[in-house]
């Protein structure tokens, strides 16, 4: 299990738009792939999941992955949140 | 006869195919085979997915892709492990049945978001709604949706929705009517899309008629007529045959400019809220956009739009116009529209308050963003730009001010701006009007704003019905405003537009052409007819 610590930084938090974008990113990954913000947390592949945590710009965010190519899913996810800028 | 509201333009006799959900009975029965259960799930899971590829496909080709993007979230909830694994997991520990495995599960989710402070997500409810009854139906092996096998089919429903209505085959499908709604109701905004005549709020028409009635569509009068006499069906067909045929010679307009006998060219232009309005007032032969009502960017949303999404919203529009004119006009918010992040204080007076362009001019970091966007999207085509409500000058001096302030701004950052704006403003305050000819002087053309302009010209509030009959564009006073606010502009040189309802008012043309003016913007919708009597002066 890895677990890697990014930032949210774009000023819709994750919203509609970047929580379907990485949902379909997060399910091309055989691992399990999970947020964590504080003491929320949710399944990434899950649209419903991800907006039901409700995400804000400049949250605090673990990505945490489990699973045959978990080094591969966290960086990448991890990487992948640092591209939503709108 | 019952009468309802004109929805959608248009005439249209066809027999009644009645759309109603049947009602679907979810029983508690435990099941013992789960792995059966789960099974029969996981089966109309794929048929839901079957369906809504459908529906979405059908959306991109009779609708847009925007309108598609619907179906996509439901796709997308619809393979949500947290919604199909919870309602497996249902069906393993407690032995519930998949119907209402499924009822159990949404009916948590749904709760959850209706629970969530945010307008979008309180939205996603409601897909998950509809995707669960699609569910439920495919389990129960009902058929969803609207299939209609029977040309010339009138469909009379109590709603449609957008899963309905994008569904509806236009070569069978000739009108609909229906017993709620009104004119901006979803379905009535569908029905104008894809140009089928339509009549909602009819009340309980669905109790009126049954299948294989035969029914006329009245979307011009706003009545629906069940069972006709022979006489009033022979009536109605003379209509239909009339209105085809003035529908084709009104296309035949799309490429042609009105030019006056002494040779002044006159614009015929549309008006927009969306970027993607565009599309329409194109295929209408539009010479321009008149007005694009930015204001709609910035409702239904949780935030102001950043520069950049504006920025993009006017770049698209600008680019489609391949170098036409593009009037756009600054936030207009007040009076009767609010933004949930931008709260106003209670006002006796709203339309008389704090509004439009005196509210820009004390927001100026929110007026800011706006005006950088604009600055920034005016290299990609002909760009024009008023603010609204000006009351005199020193309103306009003061705007012109912020826009030098972020022109000098992006030069420091090395961003283009072009330097052919024309800046302008709306004539829709009575003292602007009275005082055209010296503001004529300071700015480069007027767009008269009708809806305003003869509401504060005859003190009579257009939303107050008491006193809607003293609201009346022809009325002379008005007239006289119009005339003078024209007669100023062109002492100076400059042009005048109007993009109030009445710009696009059959009644009102000849009058506004013969006293000279120059741009007519109105609903898409509407530019074909108003080329016709503009031709005819």
């Amino acid at each position: 299990m890895i677990t890697l610590t990014t930032k949210l930084n774009n000023a819709q938090g994750l919203h509609a738009r970047p929580a379907t974008l990485f949902c379909k990113e997060a399910g091309q990954f055989k691992s399990e792939v999970k947020l964590v913000c504080g003491d929320k947390e949710g399944n990434a592949k899950s649209l419903i999941a991800l907006l039901a945590m409700g995400l804000t710009a400049g949250s605090e965010i673990q990505v945490v992955a489990d699973g045959e190519d978990e080094e591969a899913a966290a960086t990448h996810m991890a990487e992948f949140i640092q591209t939503f800028q709108e | 006869m019952k009468k309802g509201i004109a929805a959608s333009k248009g005439y249209a006799i066809g027999k009644v195919f009645i759309y109603e959900e049947k009602e679907i009975i979810i029983n508690d029965e435990k099941v013992t085979d789960t792995s059966n259960e789960i099974n029969k799930l996981q089966e109309a899971v794929n048929l839901c997915r079957e369906q809504l590829e459908k529906i979405k496909l059908k959306t991109i080709e009779n609708v847009g892709e925007d309108e598609a993007a619907v179906f996509e979230a439901h796709m997308l909830i619809l393979d949500d492990p947290e919604f199909l694994g919870a309602v497996e997991t249902e069906i393993k520990n407690n032995h519930t049945n998949a119907m209402k495995a499924v009822e159990v599960v949404s009916k948590q989710l749904i709760m959850m978001f209706e629970a969530i402070d945010d307008a979008y997500l309180r939205e996603r409810a409601a897909d998950i709604r509809d995707i669960s009854k699609r569910m439920i139906a495919n389990l129960a092996g009902h058929t969803i949706g609207l299939e209609v096998e029977e040309d010339n089919t009138i469909i009379v429903a109590h709603d449609l929705t957008p899963s309905d209505t994008a569904q509806l085959d236009r070569s069978k499908v000739k009108g609909f009517i229906t017993n709620i709604g009104g004119r901006t109701s979803h379905s009535a905004i569908m029905a104008r899309t894809l140009e089928i005549p339509a009549v909602v709020g009819l009340g309980d028409i669905t109790t009126y008629v049954k299948d294989g009635d035969i029914v006329i569509v009245d979307g011009i009068e706003g009545i629906a007529i069940i069972n006709p006499d022979e006489q009033t069906k022979k009536l109605y067909i003379e209509k239909i045959a009339t209105y085809e045929e003035e529908k084709e010679q009104l296309k035949r307009l799309i490429d042609v400019s009105i030019v006056t006998k002494e040779g002044r060219e006159i614009e015929v232009s549309g008006n927009i809220g969306k970027p993607e309005d565009v599309a329409q007032v194109i295929a209408n032969g539009g010479d321009g956009i008149g007005l694009f009502r930015t204001e709609f960017l910035y409702m239904d949303r949780e935030s102001a739009p950043t520069e950049e999404e504006q920025f993009e919203a006017y770049k698209y529009v600008l680019e489609e116009m391949k170098g036409k004119r593009v009037v756009i006009r600054t936030l207009d918010i007040g009076g009767d529209k609010t933004l949930p992040y931008l709260p106003l204080p209670k006002e006796m007076n709203p339309f008389l308050g704090y509004r439009a362009i005196r509210l820009c001019l004390e927001q100026k970091e929110l007026f800011k963003v706006q005006l950088r966007a604009l600055l920034r999207a005016s290299v990609y085509g002909r760009l024009a730009v008023m603010f609204p409500m000006i009351s005199g000058i020193e309103e306009f001096n003061q705007a012109k001010a912020i826009v030098e302030e972020c022109k000098r701004e992006l030069e420091i950052e090395g961003l283009a701006y072009s330097n052919a704006i024309e800046w302008g403003i709306m004539i829709e305050i009575p003292a602007a009007a009275v005082m055209a000819e010296e503001l004529a002087k300071e700015v480069d053309f007027f767009s008269i704003g009708t809806n305003d302009l003869i509401q504060y010209t005859l003190a009579a509030d257009r939303m107050s019905e008491k006193v809607s009959y003293l609201y009346n564009p022809m009325h002379p006073a008005v007239l006289k405003l119009i005339k003078m606010t024209i007669d100023g502009a062109h002492k100076h040189g400059k042009w005048v537009g109007m993009c109030g309802e009445m710009a696009g008012d059959e009644m009102a043309i000849p009058t506004l052409f013969e006293y000279g003016l120059d741009e007519f913007s109105m609903s898409a919708t509407s530019i074909l007819s108003a080329k016709k009597i503009l031709l005819n002066q």
